[in-house]
């Protein structure tokens, strides 16, 4: 069974998105349009809704005014992108079984899975783990299993929100290179930071998110060099954006 | 994962069926009695002759007389064997069973703590004795639980022209429970209370207890045995539930239960008669 | 009290004779509850994480209902059951009354509630850690209920004692639907009962402290088992 059928979910396009938690306005009226290529950071202070808008993307939320449409059409395919949390969530059971968790899902054969799963935990470097119960992993290591959970789909997309921002520089370092290799391997990473260094590291086209709008979305080094915005650029200072 | 736990659930269904043991289709009745008297130990001598001669498994449910009877008006036993012959009668009356057959008898006994508050030890009078329970407001513990010992108790209350109720409240105790348990409570409380020989002779908490009166004539308990009515039940086992009440009412099976003792003594008296009961 | 140190001594002399009556009563009691105990947690397991996982019309109800029902009064649950399977009720056809069947029917429906209200909520708990990224990971509800079920498996476990404690401890719903038959349907509680009502005391103490010793030998074993396997899966 192939993961990638021949049309591809791509561009996402979001049309005046926006999403109210009881009267609250979370997200105001985004719109946006994120093309295959680069690996795009929404970048932004705590509190600007880039997990909220990361989960309108994946799916996990509806939003409650506009729309989230993947190449023209309505419904998200869970299969063809898939998404990384802050905390990872282990199954008690082995670690190569979570990472063949989403493949069982998804009807693949047990000898299919089993091979499909070694293979991504090898590539994020953690094989000889297959075995241990994913519970009893570090920190770090569990992250990277949750990668290699989601690399196992072979998703034309992947989701990471804040994937490091509970773990240690090694274990960042470690995530960071495993992120950069899928980007590299031709899947559309979108991660959520507040770490600007990372974004540095990581980001060639960043979404610069701010009490629940769009301020800026370019190319990294342009917003890197020249800011557009008074905030974003107080935001590269260091300065504590309210 | 789905199909696993099916078979799962499959597993632990056979498993549950295979633990039980084999169930109607052997050579087997069931029997509703009392509790007195299987507390007494007589079927503890009696069926395993009955078995070895017949082979039949009798199974005995002992609840009160009307739950017996109730039982068997339900189609849930094959034979009926209870003390209370004005209930028997009416369960043959109402078609509920047929073949009535008296079997044996045994006697009830008054007994009380050996302070003897109302003063009637030694007594052959059930009737003044009641009385004087009643004068002098003596604890007295009733089964209170329309069992053929109830209805003895109250038949007996009635010869003595008192109405127990009167003492509701105060000294007169409806335990609502069988023998051994209204023994129990008339063993905590020193008060008067009439049972069974039968089941006195095998009750072990007796404390200050003892028999206060005996051997009035009205004290005494006759035994009936039916069958459930196979017209009205017809799933009931009728040559089996026949087989046992003719074993019981021929002379091997009185014989039997009249050499059922407790410490040597007798305590049922087979007392059938071939012809009418 | 010195009932309670003649009581000992008995139970200890039953055990050291393997008194083969008291063997069949012990058998036949685990027979029926672990019996009740292993149908009521294939139907009570799903049932309660369908319930956490799904949302429908009178769902609250069906949760304050379900909780009501681990209060079930086992005599009545016996009554209900006896009136069903009496010859003269529904199931009369059936011939279950007074044989063992019957007893596991009253216990699974004495047990099953307290099986599905307490692995409910032990989901439902799950469920809060795990929805995100089992949605996201493409489970719907459905196959979520059983990827659940495993993961709680060490909660569930001690569910499934508190059920298999009810089951073994009752005596009013297997003495109305069992009727204490000598033999067939004797078992360790309702053989307390009769011993009690005999007025045997120190018997019926006997046969309770070795009620309650297989029960806590029972635990013993599955808080052996779990600790184990705890310790793997974390």
């Amino acid at each position: 069974m192939t993961m990638h059928a021949p049309a591809t979910i791509l561009p996402l396009v979001l049309d005046k998105v926006g999403f109210a938690v009881g009267a609250t306005d979370i997200i105001r009226g985004i719109s946006l349009e994120l093309r295959a290529g680069p690996c795009t950071v929404i970048l932004g202070p705590n509190g600007a809704g880039k997990s909220m808008l990361l989960r309108l993307c994946h799916g996990l939320l509806e939003p409650t005014r506009g729309s989230v449409r993947w190449n023209g059409t309505h419904p998200h395919s869970a299969r063809r992108q898939a998404m990384v949390f802050q905390r990872p969530v282990m199954l008690r059971r082995s670690t190569i079984a979570n990472v063949a968790y989403g493949l069982k899902r998804a009807g693949m054969a047990r000898t299919e899975r089993t091979k499909r799963a070694a293979a991504a935990l090898d590539r994020v470097g953690l094989l000889h783990l297959a075995d241990r119960s994913a519970r009893v992993l570090s920190g770090g290591e569990q992250q990277r299993v949750a990668l290699a959970r989601a690399w196992a789909l072979d998703p034309e997309v992947l989701f990471l929100d804040e994937p490091t921002a509970n773990l240690d520089p090694a274990a960042t370092r470690a995530i960071e290179n495993v992120i950069a290799s899928i980007r590299d391997g031709g899947t559309k990473v979108v991660m959520t930071t507040h770490d600007l260094g990372q974004a540095r590291r990581l980001a060639q086209e960043i979404v610069f998110l701010h009490r629940g709008r769009v301020l800026e979305h370019g190319p990294a080094d342009r917003f890197f060099e020249q800011p557009a915005t008074n905030e974003a650029a107080a935001f590269l200072k260091g300065e504590l954006l309210v | 994962m789905q199909r696993r736990n099916i078979l799962r659930l499959t597993a632990a269904a056979f498993l549950a069926l295979a633990a039980l043991p084999a169930s109607a289709q052997d050579k087997a009745i069931t029997v509703a009695s009392t509790t007195s008297t299987e507390q007494s130990g007589l079927f503890g001598h009696i069926l395993p002759l009955f078995k070895a001669k017949t082979g039949i498994d009798v199974r005995v449910v002992a609840v009160g007389t009307g739950q017996a009877l109730d039982i068997g008006r339900r189609g849930d036993a094959d034979v009926v064997f209870v003390h209370d012959k004005a209930a028997e009668e009416k369960f043959v009356a109402e078609g509920a069973g047929v073949d009535r057959r008296e079997v044996m008898y045994n006697d009830f006994v008054l007994v009380g703590a050996k302070a003897d508050p109302a003063k009637i030890a030694g007594s052959k009078d059930i009737a003044a004795a009641l009385k004087k329970i009643a004068e002098t407001k003596a604890p007295f513990a009733s089964r209170g639980d329309k069992s053929g010992t109830h209805a003895a108790e109250l038949r007996l209350w009635k010869l003595a022209a008192v109405d127990p109720q009167s003492g509701k409240g105060s000294w007169y105790r409806e335990t609502g429970s069988g023998m051994g348990p209204t023994l129990n409570t008339a063993a905590g409380m020193d008060a008067y209370a009439l049972t069974d020989r039968g089941t006195w002779l095998s009750f072990k908490n007796r404390r200050n207890l003892t028999i206060v009166v005996e051997g009035d004539q009205r004290l005494f308990n006759q035994y009936g045995v039916m069958l459930v009515n196979p017209a009205k039940h017809p799933h009931v086992k009728k040559d089996l539930g026949m087989e046992f009440i003719n074993w019981i009412t021929s002379p091997e099976g009185q014989k039997a239960i009249a050499d059922y003792k407790i410490n040597s003594e007798q305590l049922f008296f087979p007392n059938y008669k071939r012809s009418g009961a | 009290m010195s009932e309670i140190g003649n009581a000992f001594s008995t139970a200890l002399a039953m055990l050291a004779g393997f008194d083969p009556e008291l063997l069949q009563i012990v058998v036949l009691s685990l027979e029926v509850s672990l019996s009740a105990v292993l149908i009521a947690s294939a139907i009570g397991l799903p049932l309660g994480a369908l319930i956490a996982l799904t949302r429908f019309r009178g769902r609250q109800a069906v949760i304050v209902v379900l909780n009501g029902c681990m209060g079930l009064p086992p005599v009545v649950v016996g009554l209900v059951v006896y009136l069903l399977l009496s010859r003269a009720g529904p199931l009369g056809p059936l011939g279950l009354l007074f044989t063992p069947g019957a007893m596991i029917v009253a216990q699974v429906v004495l047990v099953m509630p307290i099986i599905a209200a307490l692995a409910r909520q032990v989901v439902e708990d799950a469920w809060r850690e795990y929805a995100e990224q089992l949605r996201s990971l493409g489970a719907t509800p459905r196959n979520a209920i059983w990827t659940l079920l495993w993961d709680t498996r060490f909660s569930l476990a001690t569910v499934i004692l508190a059920g298999l404690g009810r089951a073994s401890a009752e005596v009013g719903a297997v003495m109305i639907v069992g009727g204490n038959i000598d033999g067939v349907t004797r078992v360790m509680t309702t053989a307390i009962a009769l011993e009690t009502s005999k007025g045997d005391l120190p018997l019926a103490l006997a046969l309770g402290m070795i009620l309650i010793s297989i029960v806590v030998l029972l635990n013993a074993a599955a808080y052996a088992v779990k600790e184990t396997a705890q310790k793997k899966y974390g």
